[in-house]
C-alpha cells in the first residue's frame, strides 16, 4: 500500500514534466508540414493567406495535403489576392461544401497560398513593449506608494484592491478597452478605436496589478534595519528608496517584470478584442495589426491543412518564447525564493 | 535640492499610483453599472437563444467543475510527492519549477494543445475538450498550493506519527492533510475562481452553444466565450446581455477571492 501510494504520487509529479514536454511534441508535430515548407523564414514572411501562382509546377501542395483531412485544401486553393482580414477567411469557411466539390480541379491549376508569420510576430512584439513601457512605471509607482509612502491604514485597503484586480478574468479588460478606452485613446492620439496602441495600453492596464502587487511584496522584504540606519544618516525618503530598497529588492522586481512581459505575451482575450484582426504590419502605432494568440483565437477553429499547420507553428513559436521568457525569470531572478 | 527632489519623486510615485487605481476602478464601475442596467430575471431563467444566459452559466460551471475534478486529484498527489516523498532534491526542484513555469504557459497555446490531441480525433468540439483544457491549466496551480501548504505544517506532527509506527501514507492522509486542510481548500477555490474566467482555452475545445445541454459530447454553452461572442455584435441588446455576463463573472471571481483572504485570515488568528 505505502509503495503504490509512493509510486502513485511519483507518477503524478511526472506528470507535469509530461504535459509540458507532451504540449511541446504535439505542438511540433502539427506544425511540422508548415516547418518543413517555410522552414525559418516563417518568422519574417509578412504575407500571410497570400497566393501565389508558382511558375514550376511545384509538389509542395502534396506535402501539404498528405496530413490532413479531406477538407483542407479550402482555404489554400481559394484565390485570394492581397492581404486576408480574417471575415475574409471566415467568409471562405462558409463556401466550404461548395468549393470542395471543385477540389480535384482546383488542385491542379489554382496557385498555393503563402503563410508567414512576421505580422503576428511583430504585433505580438509591439504590443507587449507598449504594454510594458506603459505598466513599469505606472506599477513601480504604485509599489513604492504601497510600500514605502501610504500609512498602513491606505496601504492596506489599497493593496487588496490591487491584488483582487488582478484576479479580473481578462475578457473584462478586453470588453472593457473596446467599450469605453479604445474611443478615449482614439481621441487622444488619433488613429482609429482599435489598434497596437489601445491593445497595448489595455495590456498594461491588466498587468499593472500583478506587477505591482509582486514588486511591492518583494520591496516589503527589505529589511527596516537597512532603512532605518540610512534615515539616521540624513538621507531622504528616495534616496532610500533608490539606494537601499531597489539595490536588496532588484532581482525580485526585475523577476516581477519578466513575468509580467510572459503573461503581456501570451494574453489572448484583453488583445483580441482591441488589436483590430487585421493582417497587416502596422505603419503606425495606432494601426489595426494582429498577434499570435488572437491569430490563434480567431482563426483556429476554422482552418485545416497548411493554415492549420501555420497557426501550430505559431503557437510553437509563442510557447517556445513564453517558456524561455518565464523560465529566465524563475531561474535567473527568482531562484533564492526557494 | 536633495529635499526638492525628493518630493517631485514622492509626488510621481503617488500620481502614478493614483493614475493606476484610476484605471481599475474605472473598470469596476462602467462594468458594475452596464451589469446591473442589464441584469433582470429573465437573464437567469432564459437561454442565450432567448436572450438570457441560464444556459452558459450552468455550462460554466459544469466545465470549471470537472475541471476541478480530474485537476485536483492529479495536482494534488503531484503536491504530495513533492512535499513528502522527494528525497530527490534535485528532481522535485525540477518539477517544481517546470510547474511554476507551466502556470505562466499562455493559455492559448494550451486551447491548441487539447485542440490537437482532443478535438481533432473526435472531428467536433465537445464539453470534455473545454473540461480537459481547464484542468490542464488547473494541475501547476494545484501543485504549488499543495506544495505550500504542507510545508507549513510543522515537523514534529510528522515525526510523531511516524513514531507510533504509522505507514507514511496513513501519516499524510490523517495528520498532514489534516492539519493543512483549510489551507488547501482556499487554495482551491482561488484557482477555481481562476479558471472559471478562462477563456482563451474554451474557444475552440468547448465552443459554444446556444441551447441548454448537459451532453458533454457535443459543444458546450460558455459564459466566458459568449461574452466574446456576443460583445462584438452589432446588436445592443446581445452586448448589453454580455455586459451582464461579464457582471456576473467579475462579482463571482471578486466575491471567491475576498472569501479565500478571510478564511486565511481567520485561520491565521
Amino acid at each position: 500500500m505505502e509503495n503504490i501510494f509512493k509510486r502513485l504520487s511519483a507518477l503524478n509529479a511526472t506528470t507535469i514534466l509530461f504535459l509540458l514536454t507532451g504540449i511541446f511534441v504535439v505542438l511540433f508535430l502539427y506544425a511540422k508540414p508548415a516547418i518543413k515548407e517555410y522552414g525559418i523564414k516563417f518568422l519574417i514572411d509578412p504575407r500571410w493567406g497570400v497566393s501565389i501562382n508558382p511558375n514550376k509546377p511545384s509538389n509542395n501542395q502534396d506535402k501539404a495535403v498528405v496530413n490532413q483531412d479531406n477538407e483542407n485544401i479550402v482555404v489554400e486553393e481559394e484565390d485570394i489576392g492581397g492581404n486576408v482580414p480574417v471575415d475574409q477567411e471566415e467568409i471562405i469557411q462558409t463556401d466550404e461544401e461548395d468549393i470542395a466539390i471543385n477540389d480535384e480541379d482546383a488542385l491542379s491549376q489554382k496557385s498555393k497560398v503563402i503563410y508567414g508569420g512576421l505580422i503576428p510576430i511583430v504585433g505580438t512584439v509591439l504590443s507587449t513593449v507598449i504594454a510594458m513601457a506603459f505598466a513599469v512605471p505606472i506599477a513601480m509607482g504604485i509599489a513604492v506608494f504601497l510600500s514605502e509612502i501610504a500609512p498602513f491604514y491606505i496601504s492596506k485597503p489599497v493593496g487588496v484592491a490591487i491584488e483582487l484586480l488582478a484576479a479580473i478574468p481578462s475578457i473584462i479588460y478586453g470588453m472593457w478597452g473596446l467599450f469605453y478606452f479604445g474611443p478615449v485613446v482614439s481621441r487622444i492620439f488619433g488613429g482609429g478605436s482599435v489598434g497596437l496602441l489601445v491593445a497595448g495600453l489595455v495590456l498594461g492596464i491588466m498587468i499593472i496589478p500583478f506587477m505591482a502587487s509582486l514588486s511591492r511584496d518583494s520591496m516589503n522584504t527589505t529589511p527596516s534595519v537597512l532603512k532605518e540606519s540610512a534615515y539616521a544618516m540624513g538621507a531622504t525618503k528616495f534616496e532610500v528608496i533608490k539606494d537601499v530598497i531597489f539595490p536588496y529588492a532588484k532581482s525580485g522586481i526585475i523577476g516581477s517584470m519578466i513575468l509580467a512581459l510572459g503573461r503581456a505575451l501570451g494574453e489572448t482575450m484583453a488583445v483580441a478584442f482591441v488589436i483590430g484582426g487585421v493582417f497587416k504590419l502596422p505603419e503606425k502605432i495606432t494601426d489595426p495589426s494582429v498577434s499570435i494568440p488572437v491569430v490563434l483565437a480567431n482563426n483556429f477553429a476554422e482552418s485545416s491543412g497548411m493554415s492549420l499547420s501555420a497557426l501550430f507553428y505559431l503557437a510553437l513559436i509563442l510557447f517556445v518564447i513564453s517558456f524561455l521568457v518565464i523560465s529566465f525569470a524563475k531561474f535567473y531572478f527568482l531562484r533564492d525564493k526557494k | 535640492m536633495r529635499l526638492v527632489i525628493n518630493k517631485i519623486v514622492l509626488f510621481l510615485s503617488t500620481l502614478a499610483a493614483l493614475m493606476g487605481l484610476m484605471f481599475l476602478f474605472w473598470i469596476l464601475i462602467t462594468l458594475t453599472l452596464k451589469g446591473i442596467n442589464a441584469l433582470n430575471i429573465h437573464i437567469f431563467t432564459n437561454d442565450l437563444v432567448n436572450n438570457g444566459l441560464r444556459n452558459l452559466l450552468i455550462g460554466q460551471f459544469i466545465l470549471a467543475f470537472l475541471a476541478v475534478i480530474i485537476g485536483v486529484p492529479i495536482g494534488m498527489i503531484a503536491g504530495i510527492y513533492l512535499q513528502e516523498y522527494s528525497f530527490d532534491n534535485k528532481y522535485a526542484a525540477f518539477i517544481r519549477n517546470l510547474s511554476d513555469v507551466m502556470m505562466s504557459a499562455p493559455s492559448i497555446v494550451i486551447g491548441t494543445f487539447i485542440y490537437a490531441i482532443v478535438v481533432m480525433p473526435f472531428g467536433h468540439m465537445s464539453g470534455w475538450a473545454g473540461a480537459l483544457a481547464l484542468a490542464v491549466m488547473m494541475i501547476p496551480i494545484i501543485v504549488r498550493t499543495t506544495d505550500d501548504m504542507l510545508g507549513l505544517v510543522p515537523r514534529e506532527l510528522r515525526e510523531a506519527g511516524i513514531a507510533i509506527g504509522a505507514p507514511k501514507y496513513k501519516v499524510i492522509f490523517d495528520i498532514i492533510l489534516k492539519a493543512a486542510k483549510v489551507g488547501i481548500m482556499t487554495g482551491f477555490l482561488l484557482a477555481f475562481a481562476r479558471i472559471i474566467g478562462e477563456t482563451a482555452p474554451l474557444l475552440f475545445t468547448s465552443g459554444n452553444n446556444e441551447y441548454f445541454t448537459l451532453d458533454l459530447n457535443r459543444e458546450f454553452p460558455s459564459l466566458t466565450v459568449a461574452i466574446y461572442n456576443l460583445s462584438t455584435m452589432p446588436d445592443k441588446n446581445l452586448v448589453d446581455i454580455a455586459w451582464a455576463g461579464a457582471f456576473l463573472l467579475t462579482l463571482f471571481v471578486l466575491v471567491i477571492n475576498l472569501l479565500g483572504r478571510y478564511i486565511v485570515k481567520e485561520k491565521k488568528r
